[in-house]
């Protein structure tokens, strides 16, 4: 199934809806970078509530995204990392870098907004 | 023959005795029985004597020395003849639940039942001593289940030992990792006292979910009343800080003395990436500024206005 993809003002929202295999990580990717560009988007929020797990390649996908959406002149803010997954991953040894993070949805935007702000040149 | 008692010592079945030996150990364990029921008041009173002469229980009155041994004797005896040691399992139990509140340690129980061993031996001794061949077959009937009986009765109470400190353990882990709202999305979680790994493991799921439930979006750790920090507890450390950071909260630890600034130093523990500041204090206002609050007393709070 191919990840839902919202657009809500400057922001794009990636709403993972069941656990990914590798392939629709690597769509998801790629379905990000295309429309970061086609809407011109300042932020992007992954939202991976649903998930219970959170593998290597997930996190170096994560990771990636992140990185070629900043090349794409957008921020990306991870949200929804449920407490057993985040103790897992660092137990792991899984390290999302310099990806930001926030609490859930509402958190996400408000980072974003945040960062997107700084920077930019405002309108009116 | 060694080989013989060990094996009958350790099988738990209660007709073990009766099948490992020949067919006159039941008649002569019957007897033995029968001798012991007879002399029980002498031999009680002996035992209690003994106890108290080997200033065993002295938690215990003498009375109650009186009464416990009673039971316990009754009870040695039973499983002699029944060689099921059940019964005596859950009287050990009980036992051992009203006396280790008072103090009594695992030595004196187990020194009382040997006494007990003891006592009984030498009343044997005494009334077969004209018959060696045949003390020596009521000793191998005898000694196998009295050990048993040792084993029984210590193990219980170990158990039961066991058990209270277990009870004892879970309570102070619950008691010991608050973690604390002190401003709508602001935490905090002082730490007291030893960590070790399993308790870093319940520290920091904790705080996760105390970060959902509570929306945090600053923790402040203090780890004021940690006597020492070693590198297993710096990097159980920065596990919970990039875990919360996975869950969207910053963390600020507090309370490194300076011993352990310059133990953390020493041993290059690499906590570059962890905001830290002096003491609580200073954490709550760090972590105020980070949210946005500004508290400031109320006489100059007012001033500007008037």
């Amino acid at each position: 199934m191919r990840v839902p993809i919202l657009k809500q003002g400057d922001y794009l929202i990636a709403s993972i809806q069941s656990a990914l295999s590798d392939q629709e990580l690597l769509q998801l990717r790629d379905d990000l970078a295309e429309q970061a560009g086609r809407f011109r988007s300042r932020g992007i929020i992954i939202d991976v509530t649903v998930l219970d797990v959170m593998d290597s390649f997930a996190c170096r996908t994560l990771r990636s995204i992140a990185h070629i959406l900043r090349l794409r002149g957008a921020q990306t803010a991870i949200v929804g990392i449920q407490p057993e997954v985040a103790f897992a991953m660092v137990q792991l040894g899984l390290a999302l870098g310099e990806v930001q993070t926030a609490l859930d949805l509402e958190e996400g935007l408000a980072l974003l907004s945040e960062r997107t702000k700084r920077g930019g040149v405002s309108e009116k | 023959m060694e080989e013989r008692k060990r094996t009958r010592i350790s099988t738990p079945s209660s007709s073990a005795i009766a099948e490992a030996s020949p067919e006159s150990t039941v008649a002569l364990l019957r007897e033995l029985v029968a001798h012991l029921r007879e002399n029980r008041t002498q031999l009680r009173e002996e035992w209690v004597r003994r106890i108290t002469e080997s200033k065993l229980l002295t938690a215990m009155t003498r009375e109650e020395i009186f009464a416990e041994a009673t039971s316990v004797y009754d009870n040695y005896v039973a499983v002699l003849e029944s060689g099921s040691v059940e019964a005596l399992q859950a009287y050990a139990r009980d036992l051992s639940e009203r006396i280790i509140p008072r103090g009594v340690e695992t030595h004196e129980v187990v020194g009382i039942v040997l006494l007990l061993r003891d006592v009984l031996a030498r009343s044997l001794f005494k009334k077969y001593q004209s018959d060696f061949g045949l003390l020596n077959r009521v000793l191998d009937a005898y000694e196998p289940a009295a050990n048993r009986i040792a084993n029984t009765v210590a193990v219980s109470f170990v158990q039961e030992r066991e058990r209270i400190i277990r009870q004892q353990q879970e309570a102070i882990r619950e008691l010991s990792t608050p973690v604390l709202q002190v401003r709508e999305r602001l935490l905090i979680l002082p730490i007291i006292g030893v960590i070790d790994p399993q308790r870093a493991r319940q520290v920091t799921e904790q705080l996760l979910r105390g970060i959902r439930s509570n929306r945090a979006k600053v923790v402040v750790i203090d780890i004021t009343g940690v006597p020492a920090v070693d590198s297993t507890v710096a990097n159980h450390l920065v596990q919970t800080v990039d875990a919360s950071r996975l869950m969207g909260a910053t963390v600020i630890v507090t309370g490194l003395s300076s011993e352990i600034a310059q133990t953390l130093v020493t041993i290059g523990v690499d906590l570059s990436k962890m905001k830290t500041v002096g003491d609580l204090q200073g954490g709550i206002e760090e972590a105020e500024r980070l949210l946005g609050y500004k508290v400031m007393m109320e006489q100059t709070a007012d001033k500007p206005l008037s």
